[in-house]
């Protein structure tokens, strides 16, 4: 019976969907915000104090376990969600009509996902295994001004190539469509949709779907074209 | 203004086994007052006349309150009209010489029986494995009004009762879910104090079922309510998503 409860129904696995999303949502919001001490321009020093702290902190640490069980959840919950779909319509329309009733991001959110998906595992190549020592490490790369371990020296190395700008430029834009449909759909499928609420969660949703990969865009973009050193 | 002509492209299939396939249908004098259906019935009367087998399609009522029509017509179920069933279609929507695809709803759910014919008996299925009120009719009859029922919900209730089961919502869905069609099943009793004794286990039976029938999973995409015929709501959906919480939750 617990398992039931835990994995059974079709709305189990949305539940899970929803509340795995929203926990990644949250890490968005952590990310963009340390990720954003670049823009002090200041040599990266700033950002490299920050990335310091979060990185050898025991809370943040361990978040990052649960982040990675998390995000490993929302894409085990997604493929399995696709498979179902998929069978539950095996002979497909001759002609079918889908712009009249849906937008095209809000019926791909398995293609965005296998997009952001893949760009995550370029991105954590690129930076993350190298922070935390595992191929390489940041013992390579010269201190900064300050004698701090220099993070923000390998984000200016690592966007110096342009496609990876593009790279990541063309992952922010599959987060933007994801988060689009991902963010209100979250709410739905926990059951919270009031007449009262859902325009506040809607226009709350398209902020943050612009504000947040933007933001990220911003980095690699800002750095390749030298408007931070 | 004169008749039209226009190239019907329909899906034929001679029993569930059958692969079937789409075949041409060129007709002429199609009149712009007929219904889609009449149209089809025009078209039927001359295959029978020329010795052919007619196609193969649902309809009863005619008058768009019994579900039983259930066309997926240029890409759109019930066609290119909102909030009407195929057999409120008429064939002014159309012009003259235009191409017209017919097909079945296509879902794993709702096997083929013939032609544009699909077995709907899923949603039967789903609606005895917990779409009811037990009430004991024994003797004391209460009357209808003696137990209050505020005037919002019981509003709410009768538009979720307007769903008419035919299945558009699956058709529309490119999960293939059911969820607007069983959410609205729930909602139109868990809306009402006569209801609320047996939902959570109405919730979690009508979802069970609704599972074991292969329908696919609700992405909230919206489709659904755009096509249903009867406008039934999202918010009925998340209704559902509530109770089904709170019973998969609480239950022992």
């Amino acid at each position: 019976m617990a398992r039931t409860a835990l994995f059974g129904s079709s709305l189990v696995k949305k539940y899970w969907m929803a509340l795995t999303g929203l926990f990644l949502i949250t890490f968005l919001v952590v990310h963009a915000g340390v990720n954003a001490m670049i823009f002090w321009n200041d040599g990266g020093v700033t950002f490299n104090m920050v990335a310091h702290f979060f990185g050898t902190n025991i809370f943040i640490r361990t978040m990052e376990i649960v982040l990675f069980l998390g995000l490993i959840a929302h894409v085990v919950d997604g493929l399995m969600l696709w498979r179902q779909n998929r069978a539950a319509r095996p002979v497909k329309y001759a002609m079918e009509k889908g712009s009249a009733s849906r937008s095209w991001y809000s019926a791909s959110m398995g293609i965005l996902g296998t997009l952001i998906l893949l760009f995550l595992i370029v991105h954590l190549w690129h930076f993350w295994v190298k922070s935390r020592g595992i191929v390489g490490s940041l013992d390579e790369l010269p201190l900064d001004p300050e004698g701090q371990e220099n993070l923000f020296a390998l984000m200016v190395q690592t966007f110096e190539n342009p496609i990876v700008v593009v790279i990541y430029v063309l992952g922010c834009f599959s987060l933007f469509w994801h988060l689009l449909h991902g963010f209100k759909s979250a709410f739905q499928s926990l059951g919270l949709n009031h007449k009262r609420y859902n325009p506040i969660i809607a226009a709350f949703g398209v902020v943050f779907s612009i504000i947040v990969p933007t933001l990220f865009a911003l980095m690699p973009v800002s750095m390749y074209f030298g408007w931070i050193q | 203004m004169g008749n039209m002509k226009l190239n019907l492209k329909i899906w034929r299939q001679n029993g569930s086994n059958d692969k079937g396939s789409i075949k041409d249908y060129p007709v002429n004098d199609v009149s712009e007052d007929m219904s889609f259906l009449e149209m089809l019935d025009v078209l039927n009367d001359d295959l029978v006349r020329k010795g052919e087998d007619p196609i193969a399609f649902d309809h009863d009522c005619r008058e768009g309150i019994c579900g039983m029509c259930s066309l997926f017509i240029n890409g759109r179920p019930h066609g290119p009209e909102r909030h009407i069933t195929t057999c409120q279609l008429h064939m002014r929507k159309f012009k003259d010489g235009d191409t017209i695809y017919v097909e079945p709803w296509r879902a794993e759910a709702f096997p083929v029986v013939k032609d544009l014919v699909v077995d709907r008996g899923a949603f039967d299925r789903i609606q005895a494995a917990g779409g009811f009120v037990s009430v004991n009719t024994m003797g004391n009859l209460v009357d209808a009004n003696a137990m209050p029922v505020r005037k919002a919900d019981a509003d709410k209730a009768f538009d979720a009762a307007a769903c008419i089961g035919c299945g558009a919502c699956v058709a529309a869905c490119p999960n293939g879910s059911a969820m607007l069609f069983v959410s609205a099943k729930v909602s139109q009793y868990a809306l009402l104090p006569q209801g609320r004794p047996e939902a959570r286990e109405r919730a979690l039976n009508m979802v069970q079922q609704m599972d074991a029938e292969k329908f696919g999973n609700c992405s909230n995409i919206g489709a659904c309510e755009i096509e249903c015929p009867k406008d039934i709501s999202l918010e009925n959906i998340a209704r559902l998503n509530r109770e089904y919480l709170g019973a998969t939750l609480s239950r022992e």
